[in-house]
């Protein structure tokens, strides 16, 4: 079956609250309207509005009732509108999403999901393109997930639900309406897992989310106009890493790129270069390049296109990645 | 400096046929009523439990004032002056109920029936929660302000979508009153009709800030009115008050009909923490006028005049409170610190390996740090 990464989304949640029926699903317009984006669409009419509600505009009353929530034994799936959206939470997301099991002892683990549609390239106002990733992989007792396919989406979001630790999962908006052909459910590699998308031997490319896409278009574009072998590593779950994975990669191909749609400094790249260079630094024969956004807020809708990384950005770091 | 208004908007009506505007002013002040006064059931047994709790409060709360000049805790925030608001209110819960503390709530949360050890490795630093929430369906003592009134009203939630008959009751303060979270919390509760009571204790300041600088209106019970709640204004330091009207609010929690925001009027008359110099904000005859409303004294004349309690009943809880005092000193005195790789331990369900590979550094030296 043919279905969008949306649609993949959508039938993760309905599969879940079908099967267990601790999982209920809340946030703005996700219930009547399912969604701005759709992605619980006909949730509320199927589960009831007991287990798929709209709540009040206030994002940290959504994920700060979600914890207490958890607390009792229920498993939430909240939705953040939009990312930009998502930075009223972030008190309790940092102070007691992510700290509760800690504060606890290990006595109160917090089985909840918070979504956040997130990242630029569909041409929305201020405030609907940003990419936050940075922030929650920085903080200590979240797991941040991020699926850069359909049917990742699909696995991935089953299992975050599933998960017993808060999953931050970001869900790369601008692929909303990438199709791949599914058999439902789809299985996939655990949480903590990278995948190679694509293997490869001159270089690797290392991408998540909405640059899953446009990696494994530029490595296909470099094997084709080029004939650069390059490796695709999907990091998947951006936090906690596998580093295994990519630093198997690296060594193998001798050069690495990361690529992120979000600001170059202090972004995530910067730890994956950093991290890379420890693990693998007796064989890379280059340094370990950045493709990313620039350092600037989110330019507006006219002008994205040159912010985000593309193909052609990326191959022109890769050709920079050869000459070493 | 001067602003530059449009023609449009500083003018006349741009055309003859313009409505004119209308609206309707909401008074600055809603309507508190006069006190009415209620009947509260209290057996003799409840009556003497409270002033045991209370009394066995407030020498905790001195312990762990010495503790802290002692160097056994770190810091630590008083209750001394509102037992009554706390325990009045805890004392209106029943044991399937759940109650979220701010660290202020060290005594209500010792009414609840937490060992006072345990809530105190908080002050201690032996961990920041030192009890099992599940335990006692006590949440941890919470620090950054309001974020707990959020909790407490979605496990209400939860509560009420799994049908269970339970109340969850949320303490913060005058200060905290004025974040954003407790707007969001009430304003939830109120849309969802969660279960929950929401105690806010007003003790005057919010560390050296004063009540008036939080808010321009004489009570803050006035903003349940704002999220379509009852509001309930009570005297924080008269215990049976306290208790009357929570039980009111957990009663009408547990029959379906809603939260209920109550504000407790009462006064610290210790220091915010015993880090804090109350002389830079507030003056020592202003504590002395709260000192003769004390609520434990209070509550005691009032149960030796009606006979429910007499010399050797006192004598009995002043002695269990001297063993209570004797055991935390034994317990928090010399506490071992407690494992250092344990910090690893909890951040995740299972440790990753980056927390392995941190751990095992911190281990080697810890391993340096004993062969010197
Ligand atoms: C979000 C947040 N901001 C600031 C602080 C620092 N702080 C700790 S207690 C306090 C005053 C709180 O006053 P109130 O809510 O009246 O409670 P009280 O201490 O009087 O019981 C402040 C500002 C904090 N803990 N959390
Ligand atoms: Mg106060």
């Amino acid at each position: 079956m043919e279905l969008t990464m949306a649609g993949a989304l959508n039938a993760a949640l309905r599969d879940a609250m079908r099967q267990d029926d601790s999982v209920v699903v809340y946030g703005e317009d996700v219930g009547r309207l399912g969604g701005v984006f759709r992605i619980t669409d006909g949730l509320q009419a199927e589960m009831g509005t007991d287990r798929c509600f709209d709540t009040p505009v206030a994002e940290a009353g959504i994920a700060g009732t979600a914890l207490g929530m958890a607390l009792y034994g229920l498993r939430p799936v909240v939705e953040m509108q939009f990312d930009g959206f998502s930075y009223p939470a972030l008190n309790q997301v940092i102070s007691h999403v992510a700290k509760y099991r800690n504060r606890t002892r290990g006595r109160v683990g917090l089985p909840m999901v918070i979504r956040i549609p997130y990242g630029g390239g569909i041409g929305a106002v201020e405030h609907h393109s940003e990419s936050p990733e940075a922030y929650y992989s920085h903080t200590a007792g979240l797991t941040v997930v991020s699926p850069g396919t359909p049917g990742d989406a699909y696995a991935l979001l089953r299992a975050s639900i599933a998960f017993d630790d808060p999953v931050i999962f970001l869900e790369p908006k601008r692929r909303y309406w990438l199709k791949e052909d599914l058999d439902l459910p789809v299985t996939a590699p655990p949480i903590g897992e990278a995948i190679v998308r694509r293997a490869g031997t001159a270089a690797t490319l290392i991408a998540y989310g909405p640059m899953v896409n446009t990696a494994m278009e530029a490595a296909t574009r470099a094997a084709d106009e080029s004939g650069w072998d390059l490796e695709v590593v999907d990091v998947r779950t951006l936090s906690p890493v596998d580093m295994d994975t990519l630093v198997t990669s690296a060594t193998k191909t001798g050069r690495a790129l990361v690529v992120h749609e979000a600001a170059r400094f202090a972004g995530y790249g910067a730890e994956i270069a950093a991290e890379l260079s420890e693990r693998a630094f007796g064989y890379l024969a280059a340094p370990v390049l950045r493709v990313t956004g620039f350092d600037v807020p989110y330019p507006s809708a006219k002008i994205e296109r040159h912010f985000l990384p593309d193909a052609d950005r990326i191959l022109d770091a890769v050709a920079r990645l050869l000459e070493y | 400096m001067s602003v530059e208004v449009s023609s449009a908007a500083s003018g006349p009506s741009s055309f003859p046929g313009l409505p004119k505007a209308a609206w309707q002013d909401v008074a600055a002040e809603g309507a508190l009523s006069a006190a009415q006064s209620h009947d509260v059931e209290l057996s003799t047994e409840q009556l003497r439990s409270l002033y045991r709790l209370m009394a066995l409060s407030r020498r905790v709360d001195r312990q762990a004032i010495n503790l802290t000049r002692q160097g056994a805790l770190g810091v630590f925030a008083s209750s001394h002056g509102q037992e009554a608001a706390q325990v009045g209110a805890v004392f209106a819960l029943e044991a399937e109920d759940w109650l979220f503390p701010t660290y202020r709530e060290t005594v209500g949360t010792f009414a609840r029936g937490v060992d006072v050890v345990e809530i105190l490795a908080l002050f201690s630093g032996s961990w920041h929660c030192g009890f099992d929430p599940y335990q006692y369906r006590v949440a941890p003592l919470t620090t950054p302000l309001a974020t707990q009134a959020l909790h407490a009203v979605g496990l209400a939630m939860a509560a009420r979508i799994k049908h269970d008959p339970i109340v969850a009751l949320t303490f913060f303060g005058d200060g905290a009153a004025s974040e954003g979270d407790a707007h969001e919390a009430l304003n939830m509760a109120g849309v969802f009709g969660a279960p929950v009571v929401f105690v806010v204790q007003n003790n005057g300041y919010a560390i050296s800030v004063p009540y008036r600088l939080q808010t321009k209106t004489s009570s803050i019970a006035l903003r349940a009115a704002g999220v379509g709640m009852p509001g309930i204004r009570v005297d924080g330091n008269d215990v049976i008050s306290v208790y009357g009207a929570v039980k009111t609010a957990v009663d009408r929690a547990r029959r379906g009909d809603g939260p209920t925001l109550i504000e407790a009027v009462t006064y610290r008359l210790e220091a915010h923490t015993t880090a804090d110099d109350t002389s830079r904000y507030r003056s020592d005859d202003e504590a002395a006028e709260w000192r003769v409303r004390d609520p434990v004294e209070r509550f005691l004349r009032v149960l030796r005049d009606g006979g429910v309690v007499d010399d050797a009943f006192v004598a009995e809880v002043e002695a269990e409170g001297e063993a209570t005092a004797a055991r935390m000193r034994d317990s928090l005195f010399d506490a071992p610190a407690g494992d250092p790789r344990e910090m690893f331990d909890h951040v995740y369900a299972a440790r990753t390996p980056q927390l392995d590979a941190q751990r095992a550094l911190l281990e080697q030296e810890l391993r340096a740090g004993e062969e010197h």
